[in-house]
């Protein structure tokens, strides 16, 4: 099977790749898949208090080329996006923008819930009800 | 794209053709295109000659008689031949057959189509080194045993079975033994005769032949073994397998056959060092990287690594534009199974997701692993810069106290 061209750059130049500091009450993060399954996302994002934005967002994936650039592409939309906005980054949008086969949709559908999970992290710390 | 050559380290997948064997076969499509079962003038003797001549070059690599080499359109069909023709064949006298998890798909699928044909199939567990347990499959034998199917050598592993133990026991038994060798014959000395298997299933691509011709060995004498046909029509190979001979197939596989016998001590020597040389670089200047299968045992050209941490589809997606080997984990699937010969062996599926199976050949040079070397370490220290589970570990992190959200 064919990467596509983007897969292959994100891959190879993988964005926002590293770790926040998760004691921070700003920062949430989401760790999703199991290590038993070949893919584990964690997914970080850090809010601006003041203006709700999501001013950074970090990742690290152990997966196949496909989990790898599903979630460095989803940490680079998350960055300017407000919460509610991010949440709404559905998983098919991912899989158009990388043109993922059918087999690797399961990892659109990871980040995701990494993404999904990242919020619902931020929220809880931050007392804020869904 | 770079104008560097390509490097294959998958020959467990399929060898490359030996030129000398091309060589061999061209005449047999044009010149000679005669159908070996054509009696009666010169082309169809032409064509049997040259098969003739590439079943004693196949029997002299085996040490068996001529006669006992079927001809088939490769492995996967010589193993259907022989397990469902061995069913078939002796189902009156019982209708159990022992095998191994770790076998060929080939294998593992003829046996369950058997036990849909009222078959009884036991499926043993091999030992953490891949090897089966001799007295579990001892245990296993009971009256209504016909048949016993171990590989010779493991395609993900190259673990070598104990051919002669189990032989042994087979014969103690009165049990017919039959083996896959696909991965053995060419590469090692495989003489099913005095180890005691009737029925031995191997293939042309796999020693440097072409694709699409590979042959079964079927014991002729003390026993005299039979197997029902699975294609019916002409009644060719002595009525075992009908169809057409692949000539300019067989007579590759012969001179590949020819070739083999020849070269397998010096190949053998050269590969080694190779590989030893590959393992060796990787698992010192990697941490966390494990062999797996037993070492002591073990095909020359072949070793499977897991990376821990390291996802292997992944891991080979840093360098296979320019070299092509073998991960244990298909992440092409919802399911996401890893490789289920190396979780038998009791890998955790985090480990078996980790590997990569490594298999050199007649054409590997010592530069090319050392490309490989350096990719492999650049590539696993890649992925591990990415992979936040290898961060946990180095933090210390117990990953087994992780509630991980399976899906």
């Amino acid at each position: 099977m064919a990467y596509s061209e983007k897969v292959l750059d994100h891959f190879k130049n993988p964005k926002n790749v590293g770790t926040l500091d998760k004691s921070k009450k700003n920062v949430g993060t989401g760790l999703v898949g199991a290590p038993e399954c070949g893919d584990v996302m964690r997914l970080q994002i850090e809010v601006d208090e003041e203006s709700g934005m999501i001013k950074d967002a970090k990742f690290k994936t152990f997966g196949c080329g496909s989990a790898i650039a599903s979630s460095s592409l989803a940490t680079e939309w998350l960055i300017g996006k407000s919460l509610e906005e991010a949440g709404n980054i559905d998983n098919m949008d991912i899989v158009e923008e990388l043109a993922l086969p059918p087999v690797k949709i399961h990892c659109s559908v990871l980040a995701e819930d990494a993404i999904k999970s990242a919020i619902s992290d931020y929220k809880e710390k931050n007392g804020i009800t869904a | 794209m770079s104008n560097r050559k390509l490097i294959y380290l998958d020959n467990n997948s399929t060898t490359p053709c030996d030129p000398r064997v091309v060589e061999a076969m061209l005449p047999y499509f044009y010149e000679h295109p005669g159908n070996a079962a054509s009696r009666n003038h010169p082309f169809g003797w032409e064509a049997e000659d040259a098969v003739d001549l590439a079943r004693q070059r196949i029997a002299a690599l085996l040490n068996v008689d001529p006669k006992e080499i079927i001809f088939t359109s490769g492995a996967t069909e010589s193993d259907n031949l022989a397990l469902k023709g061995v069913f078939e064949m002796y189902k009156s006298k019982g209708n159990h057959i022992i095998t191994a998890t770790t076998e060929h798909k080939a294998v593992l699928d003829s046996c369950k189509k058997i036990e849909s044909m009222g078959g009884e199939v036991t499926y043993l567990e091999v030992q953490p080194d891949g090897r089966i347990d001799l007295e579990k499959l001892e245990a296993a034998i009971k009256p209504s045993t016909i048949l016993v199917s171990i590989m010779w050598a493991n395609n993900e592993t190259g673990v070598i079975q104990d051919m002669k133990a189990i032989g042994d026991i087979c014969a103690k038994h009165g049990v017919l033994f039959m083996s896959d060798a696909t991965q053995a014959v060419g590469k090692i000395p495989v003489h099913p005769k005095e180890v005691g298997v009737h029925l031995l299933a191997f293939t042309g691509h796999k020693m440097y032949g072409p694709k699409g011709v590979g042959a079964l060995f079927v014991n002729r004498k003390n026993p005299r073994v039979k197997v029902t046909a699975q294609m019916d029509g002409g009644g060719h190979e002595r009525g075992m397998r009908s169809g057409t001979l692949n000539v300019p197939g067989i007579v590759g596989m012969g001179k590949a056959a020819e070739i083999a016998m020849n070269e397998m001590e010096s190949d053998t020597q050269r590969i080694s060092k190779l590989r030893d040389k590959l393992e060796r670089e990787l698992t010192t200047r990697l941490e966390e990287s494990y062999i797996n299968g037993d070492v002591a045992h073990r095909m020359p050209h072949v070793t499977n690594i897991s990376f821990k941490h390291v996802e292997g589809e992944g891991l080979m997606m840093t360098f296979n534009q320019e070299i092509g080997v073998s991960s244990g984990s298909a992440c092409t699937s919802a399911s996401l199974e890893p490789s289920y010969v190396l979780v038998a062996l009791g890998l955790g599926d985090d480990l078996a997701h980790s590997s990569i199976r490594f298999s050199l050949g007649r054409f590997t040079t010592e530069e090319e692993i050392d490309y490989a070397i350096d990719a492999l370490v650049k590539g696993v220290n890649h992925m591990r810069d990415l992979s936040p589970i290898w961060e946990m570990y180095k933090e210390g992190i117990d990953l087994s106290k992780i509630v991980w959200s399976e899906h």
